[in-house]
């Protein structure tokens, strides 16, 4: 608790204190009175100031105006016991509120606390120096101890570690890391001492980019947000002029009119009770606090929303489309199968990973990747690279091609097709054909989980990308449970693609969200209704097309961010239903004489109370068992998309 | 130019009211306030001067929510 409402709970003890103490006083009329305006200042003091400021500086319609006005009203018709409860209540409940609040906030920041407040510098004798982040010039030298968090994105130059990156990728094994490497800033450097030279600003860094994107989310309002924001602007002043023309209109009409008593007091005490009844602040606080909620409770599972507004677009999602790559699939190329036809399998792959030693294109590293114990004693040399068909070189005195169908055509070699999807490398050894590798793309373990999770949480359609070849993008769409392919796009196509889907659904509320892994697809995201990047820390202009970040690689995250969506959404009009009706309830029967003023007192502070408490709800999220993927494959260096 | 100030307000109603104060003041562009993140964003005219401008917003601020405070 704050001090501020550490002194709040002292005041609410003693009115509460004297309250009860007053019952028990035999005294009458004004005398009573008298005595109720003591707690009436211990617990009201501050409101009767602000609304007393307020309409110096022209600010009627305010709760602090409104509550003055209902207690003082209270306590001047007789009615003291009640000006007072209800002015103690009111401040309960503003208590209840602020803690509530402070609460998930203070929760929400645990979560998202992967941002030291210091850097450590060596001083001249060695010593360490702690200073402020935002000081560290790029190119400076950081260190890191063990347990500590990295605080600036940078190049570790010294030192060999292992680091947690859980809080960035959400994988739970540990990584190595060592001279040379990228370290991250918010990741944990776990055994040894390291020193990072930074390449990026404090502010520019992983860590920053991310809290950053974490706060701005509750700038970006949502239609809910902005419903509500109108409907306060309208509804108090009405609510004042009701009360107006109950306390004044109604006993004049009654006199003038009608030849009867006018009953000022009555009609005075029910515009009193309306006032009370009326103040928005359930309203105001609960939904805003509902879509603070379900964004933490997202950030909470790796899934980064950039405003409630997405929350919203979300919740309604119906089109789901996929850029293959990288999404769905891991983007690295894996050897697939390997199909000698006069050597042996292994002999093939040895044979290719020498012919590939110096390549650096991602098929020539899955290559090496398939056969670990290339560096032997074979002699390989005059290594020449072929343009768009492959590579040629001696292996230990025979000439070795390796490429596509073009190479074997160009060298003369008699080869034939393969019935597996994927890349199909050809090797041939002096012009002779012995077998071909096939290469594909591997799909992630949790895809077609997350695409038959995406269809029980009731989306329409899902679409698959892909710039690959017909065959190879209908098995895995097969594979996977797509409700459809687009194949042989050009990364340009996709836009126009993404386009023609969007023009084809029927109604406006179903939206489109594109989930890409953030490599060449920025037009893209921005286009789509929701633009979802994935597994994308450390792509800017991912960070920055996007509207929602999976923060790990797993396609099951989609789901789970609907499902934190939807359950957000729900809360959000149960409250307003709440608050709305339970308030329109009370207002009709304040209006005819039935409420009371401690009626009143509920419709206020009462549906205020579990208001909020609903809004909590959207913190935790059933993830319906959804178990993301235990150690999600590292980020591929470069992608064919 | 954009720039976020940490802030201190108690209701989600008076961070509207702060909103709507700070954008009447010249050199403001937009301002949105973010009361669970107590946050206020101010985007700035082209050319205005942050240190003159936001003075001018905390005093307005200070008028339509007493009980408010911008750290500049």
């Amino acid at each position: 608790m704050t001090e501020k409402q550490k002194i709040m709970v002292v005041r609410i003890f003693i009115a509460a204190a004297l309250l009860v103490a007053l019952e028990f006083v035999p005294v009458e009329g004004w005398m009573l009175g008298a005595l109720y305006v003591v707690p009436y200042l211990v617990i009201g003091y501050d409101i009767l100031r602000k609304a007393a400021l307020g309409v110096s500086h022209g600010e009627f319609f305010d709760e602090s105006f409104l509550m003055a006005i209902a207690t003082l009203g209270a306590m001047v018709l007789g009615e003291y016991r009640e000006g007072a409860a209800v002015m103690l209540f009111y401040q309960i409940g503003e208590l209840f509120q602020s803690y509530a609040v402070g609460k998930s906030r203070g929760n929400i920041s645990a979560l998202m606390d992967i941002r030291p407040d210091y850097a450590n510098i060596e001083g001249e004798n060695g010593q360490l120096e702690r200073v402020d982040p935002d000081d560290v010039e790029i190119g400076t030298i950081i260190v890191v101890q063990p347990g500590e968090r990295i605080p600036i994105d940078g190049k570790i130059v010294d030192g060999t570690t292992t680091l947690d990156t859980k809080a960035l990728t959400g994988e739970s094994l540990p990584r190595e890391a060592r001279t040379g490497d990228e370290a991250l800033s918010g990741c944990i450097n776990l055994s040894g001492v390291i020193r990072i030279e930074t390449t990026k600003e404090a502010d520019e860094s992983t860590a920053a980019k991310i809290l950053e994107l974490v706060e701005n989310s509750s700038m970006k309002k949502s239609r809910s947000e902005n419903f509500i924001t109108r409907f306060a602007r309208v509804y108090t002043p009405f609510v004042c002029a009701f009360a107006v023309v109950l306390a004044i209109a109604v006993p004049l009409v009654r006199m003038g009119l009608m030849g009867l008593s006018p009953d000022w007091a009555v009609w005075v005490e029910r515009a009193f009770i309306l006032l009370v009844i009326s103040c928005p602040c359930a309203l105001v606080i609960s939904v805003p606090l509902s879509f603070f909620a379900g964004i933490g409770s997202a950030s909470a599972n790796g899934v980064l929303v950039k405003g409630s507004s997405y929350l919203e677009l979300l919740a309604n999602a119906e089109t789901v489309v996929f850029d293959k790559t990288g999404t769905l699939t891991k983007g690295v190329f894996d050897v697939s199968a390997v199909h000698p036809d006069v050597i042996e399998a292994n002999e093939l792959l040895h044979l290719t990973a020498h012919v590939e030693r110096y390549s650096t294109h991602p098929i020539a590293n899955s290559l090496r990747a398939a056969y670990p114990n290339e560096a032997d004693d074979c002699k390989v040399e005059n290594i020449e690279e072929i343009a768009g068909q492959g590579i040629r070189a001696m292996v230990n005195g025979d000439t070795v091609c390796v490429g596509n169908e073009k190479l074997m055509e160009a060298i003369g070699a008699d080869w034939h097709p393969c019935d597996h999807t994927g890349t199909i490398i050809h090797v041939a050894i002096n012009g002779q054909y012995v077998g071909h590798v096939v290469i594909s793309d591997v799909v992630k373990a949790t895809s077609k989980r997350a695409i038959s999770l995406l269809h029980e949480a009731g989306v329409k359609k899902t679409v698959m990308l892909t710039g690959d070849a017909k065959p190879v993008a209908d098995a895995v769409a097969a594979e996977l449970g797509l409700d459809m392919v687009c194949s042989e796009l050009l990364p340009a196509d996709k836009v126009e693609k993404v386009e023609e889907l969007l023009s084809q659904k029927k109604d406006n509320d179903g939206m489109l969200a594109f989930v890409g892994d953030g490599i060449n697809d920025a037009p893209v995201l921005a286009r789509a209704d929701i633009g979802v990047a994935m597994g994308a820390m450390g792509s800017d202009a991912a960070i920055e097309a996007a509207d929602v970040v999976l923060m790990y690689d797993d396609p099951q995250q989609i789901s789970l961010a609907m499902r934190i969506a939807r359950k957000t959404m729900s809360i959000v009009k149960q409250n307003i239903v709440l608050a709305l009706g339970v308030k329109a309830a009370c207002l009709i029967l304040g209006a005819l004489g039935y409420a009371t003023m401690w009626m009143a007192i509920f419709a206020d502070v009462g549906v205020m109370v579990l208001a909020v408490l609903n809004a909590l709800r959207a913190l935790s999220v059933d993830k319906g068992g959804v178990v993301l993927m235990e150690a999600p494959q590292p980020k591929p260096v470069a992608v064919a998309a | 130019m954009k720039k976020k100030y940490k802030i201190e307000v108690d209701c989600a109603a008076c961070g509207l009211k702060m909103e709507e104060a700070a954008e009447k003041i010249e050199g403001v562009e937009k301002a949105s306030v973010g009361f669970m993140a107590q946050k206020m964003t101010v985007e700035f005219v082209e050319g205005a001067d942050p240190a003159v401008v936001m003075p001018k917003v905390r005093e307005a601020c200070k008028k339509v929510e007493p009980d408010c405070e911008v750290f500049i």
